[in-house]
């Protein structure tokens, strides 16, 4: 079993959800990623998303596009951020690591010799944002070969059949992408959430960890309630951007928030 | 067994197939959030283009309201001068808004209009896809927003202002390197926003699937109509083709009826800016690998580690690092032929049809015209070459007389 199945099945055993930032590696500097993702694990995180910066990040909003360029512009790159999750893998053993970005630097690098140092890195899931099931089938291939969850998005127009295609490609959880928009953007309607989420349970046993909007403690509850695992990235983000002159203070803010919403989603 | 290389270019050319794959290129590379926009999208594209009434529709359109068929214009003067083939020009420069952006413009709105879209949205370079966009929005009554780099607002601030003249809202995007691809992205994020309400007129044969297959279509008409005058005013088939390469609209719409007249040469001609060998240049198809990016796989200029490259090109239009898939895979296959125009050589085109014709291109003709300059003397006097002169220069005079230290 992978660690992400694992973990999503001692949450449900002990009745809680996953806690799951998502942060830019390499933002706004290298040296800050990776005493970040250990704080984040003693404040209670469950899984760590690692954003693989990139150019062009079509689907992302403000924040997380100024993430990927202040990252890019220390010359972050996805066989750094490879390098990243191994550091962190030599103290911690246990945390599931998810690396998200876009398809061209995976291309660039090469599917298969990615799918390689993925599993030397000893990275759990990679989810790649604008890789669509019609085209990620070898791909995906590439990563179960090698005991690495390929993760998929479902939004909120996806059809029953679409979700039914990405609970036979997809495996460790389902990222249910709540609002029509760009990630950050701030108009998350709960009863359309709470709705879609019926559609998505019958039709897949996956997790669904839900994000996008997601910006406070009260919010992560209740999304909390509604699906197994909580994504929260931009707000995270917005509190580095908002204190890069001090960065103490920037990680001291994000380990507050993500307490809080430890705190009120095990409520 | 079969070899695909030959055997694709004897049998009728069909590309892509039905997911929209050129080869290995092409493709849809999107978030899930537009996956069931463009599927909707690709079922009224199927469906309308095969529609008579729409065809009718769409007939009238590009004759009543763009003006078409564009002339064959036989320039006798600069053929004699260059010494070599005879250069005709295709005259999409003669379209209404200038270019043959439109050709495709009208042709979607049509579409969005029977789809039941109410906001219509654009990116631009150039500015002249958004005009187009902006113009034939005006005349359906559709809300109309462009998206347009900062650097290109400031180079291009006349079709800016013809845009707004029209009714269309221009958000200038300061992201990234400021230009086309930054528009895009930019463009897409709107989409995935406002999916329910709102059509995306993309203005190149690049994009997810159905796009590069549709606006060819919707661009062909170019080179059907090329076809048939020069058939008409010399009794034959051109030898050679000649059409610059941003994203490759204007090349492909000559190009494609012609893609089964294995007599018929082709060139494309990319920006190479400072020169290719300078790395600030516009040319994927020359200097760049395969990648993917804004939903299709092509040739793109990114780095060893994925990331995209900042473009250069004196032309707006073609300052874009990526390129059509088609144009991928006519590459690879050996059907057409990539060549590039530093700034300096298109200057030189510009100027010399301006003088010998009194026909003043845009800067991106300019590219193939000087490729033109080229490509005639080695050719013999009773040989064919067409050009798209895919616009008219009129939104490049400030480049131009800057770049020539002339205050306007």
């Amino acid at each position: 079993m992978s660690r992400l199945a694992a973990t999503f099945e001692a949450l449900s055993k002990a009745g809680r959800k996953a806690l799951i930032p998502f942060i830019t590696t390499g933002d706004p500097n290298p040296e800050f990623t990776l005493p970040l993702m250990h704080a984040m694990v003693e404040a209670g995180v469950d899984i760590i998303e690692l954003g693989i910066p990139f150019s062009d990040p079509m689907a992302d909003g403000p924040v997380i596009q100024r993430a990927s360029e202040r990252a890019l512009a220390h010359k972050m790159s996805l066989r750094r951020v490879l390098a990243l999750a191994t550091e962190f893998r030599k103290t911690n053993q246990h945390t599931p690591l998810v690396l998200m970005g876009y398809v061209n630097p995976i291309e660039i690098f090469g599917y298969e010799s990615f799918a390689d140092a993925a599993k030397l890195a000893d990275v759990d899931g990679i989810l790649t944002v604008d890789l669509p099931p019609e085209e990620a089938s070898e791909y995906g291939s590439l990563l179960k070969a090698r005991a690495i969850d390929p993760i998929f998005l479902l939004a909120p127009n996806s059809t029953d059949d679409r979700i039914k295609k990405m609970d036979v490609l997809g495996s460790g959880y389902l990222y249910y992408v709540s609002l029509k928009g760009v990630t950050g953007a701030g108009h998350l309607n709960i009863a359309d959430v709470e709705a879609k989420l019926q559609h998505i349970r019958a039709n897949t046993q996956l997790p669904v960890a839900i994000g996008f909007g997601v910006k406070d403690a009260a919010m992560s509850k209740t999304i909390a309630d509604i699906g197994d695992g909580v994504v929260v990235g931009s707000a995270l983000i917005s509190k580095i951007e908002a204190n890069l002159d001090d960065l103490d203070t920037a990680k001291r803010d994000i380990i507050a928030l993500l307490a809080a919403m430890r705190q009120a989603m095990d409520a | 067994m079969r070899v695909t290389k030959v055997n694709t270019m004897t049998e009728k050319y069909n590309m892509p197939d039905e997911r929209g794959h050129f080869g290995v290129y092409g493709g849809i590379f999107v978030a899930e959030t537009l996956i069931p926009p463009i599927q909707e999208l690709n079922e009224a594209y199927q469906r309308y283009l095969k529609d008579p009434e729409f065809i009718a529709e769409l007939s009238a359109d590009l004759k009543n309201y763009v003006g078409r068929p564009s002339p064959l214009y036989h320039a006798e003067r600069w053929s004699r001068h260059l010494g070599g083939a005879q250069v005709y020009l295709k005259r999409e420069d003669l379209n209404h808004t200038g270019a043959h952006k439109v050709n495709n413009t009208v042709g979607q709105a049509l579409l969005a209009k029977r789809m039941g879209k109410t906001r219509i949205i654009a990116e631009t370079g150039a500015g002249q896809h958004g005009v187009a966009t902006a113009t034939v929005a005006a005349r359906l009554g559709l809300e109309c927003v462009v998206y347009m780099g900062s650097v290109d607002v400031a180079r291009q601030a006349l079709n800016v202002y013809r845009m707004k003249l029209l009714g269309a809202t221009v958000v200038s995007v300061e992201s990234g390197s400021k230009t086309l691809k930054d528009a895009l992205n930019e463009a897409l994020r709107d989409w995935v926003t406002n999916v329910d309400n709102t059509f995306y007129i993309i203005g190149t044969v690049a994009g997810p699937h159905p796009y590069p297959a549709m606006v060819r279509d919707f661009q062909t008409v170019i080179g059907h109509e090329a076809k048939q005058q020069c058939l008409e005013a010399t009794g034959r088939l051109p030898d050679a083709l000649v059409a610059c390469v941003g994203g490759g609209s204007n090349a492909i719409g000559l190009f494609h009826p012609f893609i089964d007249d294995t007599s018929v040469a082709m060139y494309g001609v990319e920006a190479a800016g400072d020169g290719i060998e300078t790395g600030r240049h516009s040319a994927p198809l020359s200097a760049g690998k395969p990648g993917v990016l804004h939903g299709n796989r092509t040739y793109l200029m990114s780095d060893e580690n994925g990331e995209i490259i900042e473009t250069h090109s004196i032309s707006a239009g073609l300052d874009y690092p990526g390129v059509g898939p088609e144009h991928a895979w006519l590459k690879d296959s050996g059907r057409a032929n990539y060549v590039s125009i530093t700034d300096i050589e298109a200057m030189a085109g510009f100027h010399a049809l301006t003088k010998m014709e009194g026909i003043i291109p845009a800067l991106e003709s300019s590219h193939a015209l000087a490729y033109t300059m080229k490509l005639a003397p080695t050719m013999k006097k009773d040989d064919i070459i067409i050009v798209n002169l895919s616009g008219r220069g009129d939104k490049d005079m400030h480049t131009i007389a800057q770049r020539e230290g002339i205050e306007l």
